[in-house]
């Protein structure tokens, strides 16, 4: 369980951009945050892995505050996240490596890692085993972000941090991703949360929608959308209800 | 660039030579087959590799030197905005001087010997790898830093699976840059306080001795020396360095 318990985040002396802001996720929910540019979506993202640290209030996870990245936190980026000099195969491997590197220690790798696991058998799962071998400059990007997700499954987190992650991406491929992820969430029984400025991806992504303003955000507004994550929920009514609100919502905002 | 066309331009290139000493007709331009034969003799006596041999250790251990230093130094002040911001005005005024001019005060300091010679070529190579290191790791994406750390990275890993990598094409490129520089000033150097070196050795045979077809075949071997130098730097960057290549 995510648990912000009255957060205040400012950079510098500007407006906060959360002002005692309370608000909570259950394990196996999958949300999406969603809001104009400025609204802080990505600093909250950023403070939930880990990254950044509140300037008031605490972020619990699973009871524990949360002080730097935790191990069973997955983060996936836009871009930019792989290593241009790496393959695909040791791009996924690398946060494995970094276990490695650093050993169990609880801190930056879980207490009971074992160095087990097969990033052969992710890439396979992810359809990138033909490009193993190749650089991300080589691969398309909806590669790009495959590789990305394999490289966070294979470390097993329970908790999936998404920051627009298909927004680079052309219509089809972004859709090939968005099922993706939601058949891996329903499959690894994830916490998933992804940041989207696309008022489309929110609906399809999040069960549960945090809609964020411009700052400060002092109360969370959420709205519920259970038939998200069903299997063809692009075509049903619910799906354009839910778009129509949102968008609504936002030109309040 | 195909090996074919590297070799036609040689032969096109002595040929030219040799043209232009068939029509001077002085011995101040021998043809490139007289010094071919001075320079198998030179070399067969010993004289010629030996001198090579100083020249070339001179400039590896400055090159070496210059990598072990700048270039974590050059990461650091890459990833620190504050050490930058304190150390770049130096950096900013001391990196475009030519550094032979600082030949005279370095032979005044170090003395004679290899010493001088191998602290001036460091100079060189110190400051481009640092500048280039410096704004290559100033150059990683922020993104690319965060998606580490979300993985576990600390500080030591960032280091070696980021920043380490990172610079490695950054002092590949320095090194590529500046590698000629390197050559031509170990020849100014060599000129001064020494006996031993292809910079003494070109000087003697053709100033003291007025053995033309020797101080050829010394010019020969140094811009054999730099050229080989620039073939390695290449052969690494597409062996260490890669994924630059693969499109």
């Amino acid at each position: 369980m995510i648990q912000l318990d009255h957060l205040t985040y400012n950079y510098g002396q500007g407006i906060p951009i959360f002002q005692d802001f309370s608000w909570e996720a259950h394990d196996g929910e999958a949300w999406a945050i969603l809001g104009p540019s400025g609204c802080g979506k990505t600093t909250l993202l950023y403070l939930l892995a880990g990254l950044r640290a509140p300037t008031a209030g605490k972020i619990l996870i699973d009871g524990q505050p949360l002080e730097r990245p935790r191990p069973h936190t997955g983060l996936i980026l836009q871009d930019y996240g792989l290593l241009p000099w790496a393959t695909v195969l040791q791009n996924a491997a690398l946060g494995l490596r970094m276990r490695t590197f650093y050993g169990p220690d609880g801190k930056h790798a879980p207490k009971d890692f074992q160095p087990t696991e097969n990033v052969n058998t992710w890439l396979e799962r992810l359809g990138l085993t033909a490009q193993a071998d190749k650089y991300p400059g080589q691969i398309s990007g909806g590669q790009r972000q495959r590789t990305a997700i394999a490289r966070t499954l294979v470390l097993e987190p329970d908790l999936l941090l998404m920051d627009e992650p298909f927004s680079s991406l052309d219509a089809p491929t972004r859709e090939d991703l968005q099922n993706l992820t939601l058949e891996l969430w329903a499959e690894q029984k994830l916490t998933l949360i992804v940041v989207t400025h696309a008022i489309e991806e929110a609906a399809i992504l999040g069960q549960k929608i945090l809609l964020l303003a411009p700052p400060p955000n002092t109360h969370p507004l959420v709205i519920e959308n259970p038939e998200a994550c069903t299997p063809l929920f692009r075509e049903m009514p619910e799906y354009l209800d839910i778009c129509r609100e949102l968008r609504r919502r936002m030109e309040i905002g | 660039m195909k090996r074919r066309d590297l070799l036609l331009a040689v032969i096109a290139l002595l040929m030219l030579w040799q043209v232009a000493a068939m029509l001077l007709r002085q011995p101040i331009l021998p043809s490139p087959i007289a010094v071919a034969g001075v320079f198998w003799r030179e070399l067969s006596s010993g004289e010629l590799g030996e001198h090579f041999l100083v020249s070339l250790w001179r400039v590896l251990a400055s090159t070496f030197l210059a990598i072990l230093i700048a270039a974590p130094l050059g990461v650091i002040l890459g990833q620190s905005q504050r050490l930058n911001n304190l150390l770049s005005p130096v950096i900013y005024l001391t990196y475009p001087i030519p550094k032979v001019v600082l030949v005279p005060i370095v032979l005044l300091f170090f003395g004679i010997g290899d010493l001088p010679k191998i602290v001036i070529i460091f100079l060189i190579l110190f400051f481009q790898i640092l500048v280039l290191v410096r704004d290559q790791a100033a150059a990683i994406r922020p993104e690319l830093i965060q998606s580490v750390r979300s993985l576990g990275a600390g500080r030591r890993a960032l280091f070696r699976y980021v920043y380490l990598p990172a610079s490695v094409p950054a002092v590949l490129t320095a090194l590529r840059l500046s590698v000629g520089t390197a050559v031509a000033v170990l020849y100014v150097a060599e000129l001064f306080a020494t006996q031993r070196g292809l910079g003494y050795y070109i000087y003697y045979s053709g100033s003291t001795l007025f053995d033309y077809a020797a101080m050829y075949a010394g010019i020969v071997a140094l811009s054999m020396m730099g050229l080989g130098l620039y073939f390695i730097v290449d052969w690494l960057e597409r062996r260490i360095a890669p994924w630059q290549f693969a499109r």
